[in-house]
């Protein structure tokens, strides 16, 4: 009975989490974060000054141990992390991609290529008159 | 029905990635029905580029490889920046598609006023891909219609023929393989008017040697839900 209030909290911090940061970009998605590691490490040092915290906590959640609870953290920590690198590596392509484009479009432009009808010749232009119509 | 119509405004975009041996035939008998060809050399290590070039295909060249997706929005580009182009076929490097399908497609699109013509591996008994191929791009077809509206029987074609103001509008973000159903999707988004035509997809054993794994499909699933 206990566990199940455990288990509610973390799916729903789950589903939370990766929601937010799955739609969301800019200013407020990155004050979140930010606020989300400062949390985590105000945490960290109480809970190298009072071991114990951890323990309390996961009695009121309804963890059997602290442990348990550290590690349950961590993977919610973990799950988010993932998620936030693929989307910023995502928008990172996308800007390297626009940058290559320019450039590859931009060398076309500076040294134009020859008309169609100055390019090499094609071979008997009409050698294959086009199939009349298309299919019904 | 039009027999012969102006090939002038029609631009194919190839996009290019070490097909170097096979892509300037391909070039040169697409030039014979269609003079422009644009190939996008996506970062290629072989001498591909230049086998197009002499072929008489206008090369543009990705510094780096991009992917795909990425080559088909940089040919849109080129394409668009041509003031007679009226329309943009996109086009495989390695000998799959037929010319002969291209003339059927456009032909279509000009006598039914379509923007889009999507070619289709399934409207006719002409291609004949292996069971597990069928399997996952029937599943890939139904995903794609679930997910973007549209109502089409081959998602992941190669051959498409799009009408100039729908080019314009497309935005290709998906550098990699998902490419195929973001364009649908876009196109899906523009409600604008489209149909399919019947096209055979040449299995050769060159492209069966390249060809995807079917390990992509879960890469394209993932891509397009992480997006």
């Amino acid at each position: 009975m206990k566990m199940v209030l455990i288990q509610f909290v973390l799916i729903i911090v789950v589903v939370l989490v990766v929601a937010r940061l799955f739609r969301s970009r800019g200013a407020r998605a990155q004050a979140i974060r930010r606020i989300g590691l400062l949390v985590f490490a105000t945490f960290a040092a109480v809970s190298i000054l009072f071991p114990d915290v951890w323990s309390r906590i996961a009695r009121v959640v309804g963890v059997g141990r602290g442990t348990d609870l550290v590690l349950y953290a961590l993977v919610v920590a973990f799950l988010s992390f993932t998620v936030t690198t693929y989307l910023r590596f995502r928008d990172l392509e996308t800007n390297y991609t626009r940058l290559a484009r320019r450039m590859a479009l931009d060398e076309v432009r500076r040294r134009p290529e020859p008309r169609a009808a100055e390019r090499p010749a094609v071979e008997p232009p009409a050698a294959e008159p086009p199939a009349a119509g298309g299919p019904a | 029905m039009s027999t012969s119509a102006p090939a002038d405004d029609v631009w194919l975009v190839v996009p290019l990635y070490n097909e170097g041996s096979v892509i300037a035939d391909v070039v040169r008998d697409a030039r014979r029905t269609f003079p422009n060809v644009v190939v996008v050399d996506d970062g290629s290590a072989d001498d591909g580029a230049d086998a197009a070039a002499a072929a008489g295909a206008v090369v543009v060249r990705h510094p780096v490889n991009l992917g795909q997706g990425a080559a088909l929005q940089t040919g849109f580009e080129y394409a668009c920046s041509q003031p007679s182009m009226q329309w943009v076929v996109t086009f495989d490097a390695d000998g799959q598609h037929q010319v002969s399908d291209v003339v059927d497609m456009l032909a279509k699109a000009r006598a039914e006023d379509l923007q889009v013509v999507f070619g289709s591996r399934f409207l006719d008994d002409r291609t004949t891909p292996s069971l597990a191929k069928k399997i996952i791009l029937r599943l890939a077809v139904g995903y794609t219609n679930a997910t973007t509206g549209t109502r089409l029987t081959d998602a992941h074609n190669g051959l498409r023929a799009m009408r100039r103001d729908v080019v314009e509008r497309l935005d290709i973000t998906q550098n990699r393989m998902a490419h195929a159903s973001e364009l649908v999707a876009q196109i899906g988004q523009m409600k604008v008017r489209y149909g399919e035509s019947p096209v055979h997809i040449l299995y050769t054993d060159y492209s069966k040697s390249k060809g995807q794994s079917l390990w992509n499909s879960v890469n394209i699933l993932v891509e397009l839900i992480l997006r």
